[in-house]
């Protein structure tokens, strides 16, 4: 077995009196796709705003690759490698692809004090080979976001955080609000991390959806794992009654 | 359907500049020639500037996704505050930039208030609009200060230059800010971060822009444009009433919307707002020229803005609609 990239050990969060984990403890590999299922309020949209870097622990110990890691913003977590994809809020769909693409990492020709000239060619070429890269075929990168299929618009969140080489990939509910034929294609991108060598946290509340995708099935309750299994070794029955 | 949305989304000013074509020419024909006379084009150019800056302004703190109606207020305080200090023996030098920083210091507070409390800009500016009104009048204690025609560097600012003497200086300082805002918001990190801020506020948070900071600062560039113009149009007045401005925050959230820029945030150009101050500002002169009653002027603007409104909103409703389609 492989040093764990991502490590939780007896995580807890308060919110005013509710705990909402009760001491996780989870060990991501390197590689791995790791679908986390469970009903809502069971912790797991907090295990992931923890790790994201949208919420703060209240007690436990998280390390990344080994060293530990306790992100104030999402954009520290980002500069660590940890891209979260929510379910259809970091698009900015009022702009274009290569804008979205780099919202707050813009390539810059000259700056002062961080304001600078925008490098647009090289946001445009570069979100071109981004998408492609994700097999995504888009006409144009001037293209605006809001005239793209929830589908497409996953896969050039994806194309984004592929592009900052992240090493681990948080999809929260990638598959909500979009329709069957576009879900297939969601399900193809996070397939396609495993051989960009990106890990990736897979949540979802359809199961079918995680067995199509992951290596390995984690469900949660009430704010404590309650399974933790290969995909192999288990089955949608099994993990549903669970629940 | 699609394509005019694209279209909206990429060109939002477009429909003004048709408009203000369309007007121009009923104008010229209905005046026999006088509207586009070089006097009439430099009695508009005159007077332009000082509402197109407040207009660029208002426009790019809409963009960013906020209201600022304390503008008006703002273009009395800032001149009142400079010429308070002159009168007290205050060099231009040091009095001028002191008004600006009053000016700033004014958005600062909109945008903290706002942010901090999480309160509508609409309510925490019509706070201000009264707030800073007031300041101006107790400032200058009932009568406008005394300001000696040699006081101010005004060959800087508004004389008349050019062939025919066809513009004022302060046209060029606008022009010049025009160019500035406009690739400030197209063509820097800063204005990606004002149209993402504006344009879906979650997603621009999650990416790790400083909306707060973004926001505030939109707030200052906004209060500090409309002191500049204000500073020049008592520079083109000679005195610094303490009335003026007022109703000016209404013309140019209207110039921003009739620009294009939606007033949910997040589209909008530099240039659309330009054209829709000089939209006000053609209508203005056109129907005196026309003989027209002089009254009919804020239904015109009124109805053109209520036009632009609902175009706007029916845009953006399909937008929405595009935003959860699959």
């Amino acid at each position: 077995m492989p040093e764990p990239i991502i490590r939780f050990q007896d995580v807890h969060k308060w919110y005013s009196g509710v705990h909402a984990l009760k001491g996780v403890t989870l060990d991501i590999y390197p590689n791995e796709a790791l679908g986390l299922v469970g009903d809502n309020g069971a912790g797991k949209s907090t295990l992931i705003n923890i790790l994201s870097g949208t919420e703060s622990r209240s007690s436990g110990e998280i390390t990344l690759e080994g060293k530990p890691i306790n992100f104030a913003t999402p954009r520290q977590a980002m500069d660590r490698g940890i891209e979260t994809i929510y379910q259809y809020n970091s698009m900015v769909p009022s702009m274009s692809i290569a804008r979205n693409m780099f919202i707050g990492r813009e390539p810059l020709k000259m700056s002062i004090g961080g304001i600078g000239w925008l490098d647009q060619e090289r946001m445009r070429s570069e979100s071109v080979s981004a998408i492609a890269d994700v097999d995504l075929h888009l006409r144009s990168p001037d293209a605006i976001v809001g005239e793209l299929s929830g589908g497409q618009r996953q896969g050039v969140a994806i194309a984004r955080a592929m592009h900052f080489k992240s090493k681990v990939m948080i999809l929260d509910e990638p598959t909500n609000h979009i329709s069957v034929k576009e879900t297939q294609k969601v399900i193809g991108f996070v397939r396609s991390l495993k051989d960009q060598s990106i890990t990736s946290v897979f949540i979802s509340h359809n199961m079918h959806h995680v067995f199509d995708c992951c290596d390995r099935v984690v469900a949660m309750r009430l704010g404590e794992i309650v399974m933790d299994k290969r995909i192999e070794e288990t089955s949608i029955e099994e993990v549903s009654n669970i629940l | 359907m699609k394509r005019w949305l694209k279209i909206y989304l990429e060109k939002p000013e477009l429909a003004g500049i048709v408009f203000l074509v369309l007007l121009t020419i009923v104008f010229q024909i209905q005046t026999d020639g006088i509207f586009l006379s070089p006097q009439n084009v430099q009695g508009i150019l005159g007077i332009l500037p000082e509402m197109a800056m407040v207009a660029i302004g208002v426009t790019l703190l809409m963009i960013c996704g906020e209201f600022d109606l304390s503008v008006g207020s703002v273009f009395a305080l800032t001149p009142m505050i400079m010429a308070v200090l002159i009168e007290s023996g205050t060099p231009f030098i040091l009095a001028f930039p002191a008004g600006l920083l009053a000016a700033a210091l004014v958005g600062f507070t909109n945008g903290a208030l706002t942010i901090r409390f999480n309160i509508p800009s609409f309510i925490t500016t019509l706070g201000m609009l009264f707030v800073a009104r007031s300041i101006t009048v107790v400032i200058s204690g009932g009568f406008p200060p005394f300001l000696p025609a040699d006081a101010l560097p005004k060959e800087l600012f508004t004389h008349y230059v050019g062939p025919g003497d066809m513009f004022r200086m302060s046209f060029f300082w606008f022009l010049a800010i025009a160019i500035l805002a406009s690739l400030l918001l197209s063509r820097t990190n800063f204005g990606n971060w004002v149209r993402a801020t504006g344009g879906f506020l979650p997603a621009a948070r999650s990416m790790g822009i400083p909306t707060a900071r973004v926001k505030i600062a939109c707030f200052m560039i906004c209060s500090v444009l409309a002191g500049f113009a204000g500073t020049i149009q008592v520079m083109r007045l000679g005195a610094p009433l303490p009335s003026i401005g007022e109703g000016l925050e209404l013309q140019a959230v209207a110039a921003a919307v009739i620009g294009g820029t939606a007033l949910t945030g997040g589209v909008g150009t530099i240039l659309g707002g330009i054209i829709g101050a000089t939209l006000i500002r053609v209508i203005d002169n056109g129907l005196v020229l026309s003989q027209v009653d002089a009254n009919w002027f804020k239904l015109a603007i009124g109805s053109l803005t209520i036009f632009a409104v609902v175009v706007n909103a029916w845009l953006r409703s399909k937008a929405k609609a595009m935003k959860v389609e699959t």
